[in-house]
């Protein structure tokens, strides 16, 4: 039987939408408030789905211990209560909810191997969510 | 196709153990969820089913039916129940969130008459919940 589990993390962190490629205007235009340049931050709230055929032992499609383990180590000790401008996969890339998404994606991707990794879904506010599955082809310039 | 939702909640205790493991192997494996006088949890639980909009009702599923099939086949055996000690299933399996999705599904599936269902979800807390699609 196979089975999808989902887990709910949250964690604050500041940011910046600007693009060294674009003008001061182009910026402005495409960011608008978020391109403040002193930034601004938000709570966000991370899901993490994994599948797998659920174990006859346990029960479980992965132990939450261990999922947890790995996604406060790896994912909210690396993003909470930081600027996530100043953070090396931001140096290039805009630390757009997009971006985050695909970045946690690869962390959970290649470090986490009790489950298979379904996706990343986060709300950056109440009113906006965004979601990757890990399809490559939608990766550009990265 | 389209999809709908109905979402109910249930109150119910349950603890993981396993009696083929070790006393010390069950406490490491599920840790506080070992306690064998159980804990409790405030389940939702999201039936989705599925099909084609019936011309003259407009419904893809009579939602009073659905819901009777939810409360008779699913509430009424888990609210406010002691999983492990008084639902059948749970007898011989560990009650996790996993199985509580599979339960709910081969409880549900067999008596939804007019539509198909399409996803099982259960919030054990609002930040864990599982889905199960009737995959093998």
């Amino acid at each position: 039987m196979k089975a999808y589990l989902t887990r709910r993390y949250m964690f604050s962190a500041s940011h910046r939408l600007h693009s060294d490629e674009m003008s001061a205007e182009e910026n402005q235009a495409t960011y608008g408030k978020c391109n403040n340049p002193f930034g601004h931050g938000h709570n966000y709230s991370v899901e993490i789905t994994v599948s797998g055929p659920i174990d006859q032992q346990t029960g479980m499609v992965c132990n939450l211990v261990d999922l947890d383990e790995f996604v406060n180590e790896h994912v909210l000790e690396r993003y909470d209560h930081q600027n996530l401008n100043c953070l090396a996969e931001f140096a290039e890339a805009v630390p757009t909810t997009e971006n985050l998404c695909i970045s946690i994606h690869q962390i959970v991707k290649r470090g986490f191997s009790k489950a298979h990794l379904e996706k990343v879904r986060i709300e950056e506010t109440m009113l906006n969510s965004f979601e990757y599955a890990g399809e490559e082809s939608f990766i550009v310039g990265r | 196709m389209v999809y709908l939702t109905r979402k109910a909640e249930f109150a119910a205790s349950h603890y993981y153990h396993n009696p083929a493991f070790s006393a010390e192997e069950n406490a490491r494996l599920f840790g506080k969820c070992n306690n064998q006088n159980g804990h409790g949890h405030n389940y939702t639980v999201e039936v989705t089913v599925k099909g084609v909009v019936d011309p003259k009702s407009g419904f893809v599923v009579d939602l009073k039916q659905l819901k009777e099939v939810m409360n008779r086949e699913v509430l009424d055996a888990f609210d406010h129940r002691f999983l492990n000690k008084e639902v059948p299933e749970f007898l011989r399996q560990i009650p996790t969130t996993e199985n509580i999705a599979v339960a709910i599904w081969q409880r549900l599936a067999p008596k939804l008459k007019s539509a198909q269902l399409h996803r099982v979800r259960v919030y054990e807390t609002p930040d864990l919940f599982v889905d199960f699609y009737g995959e093998a």
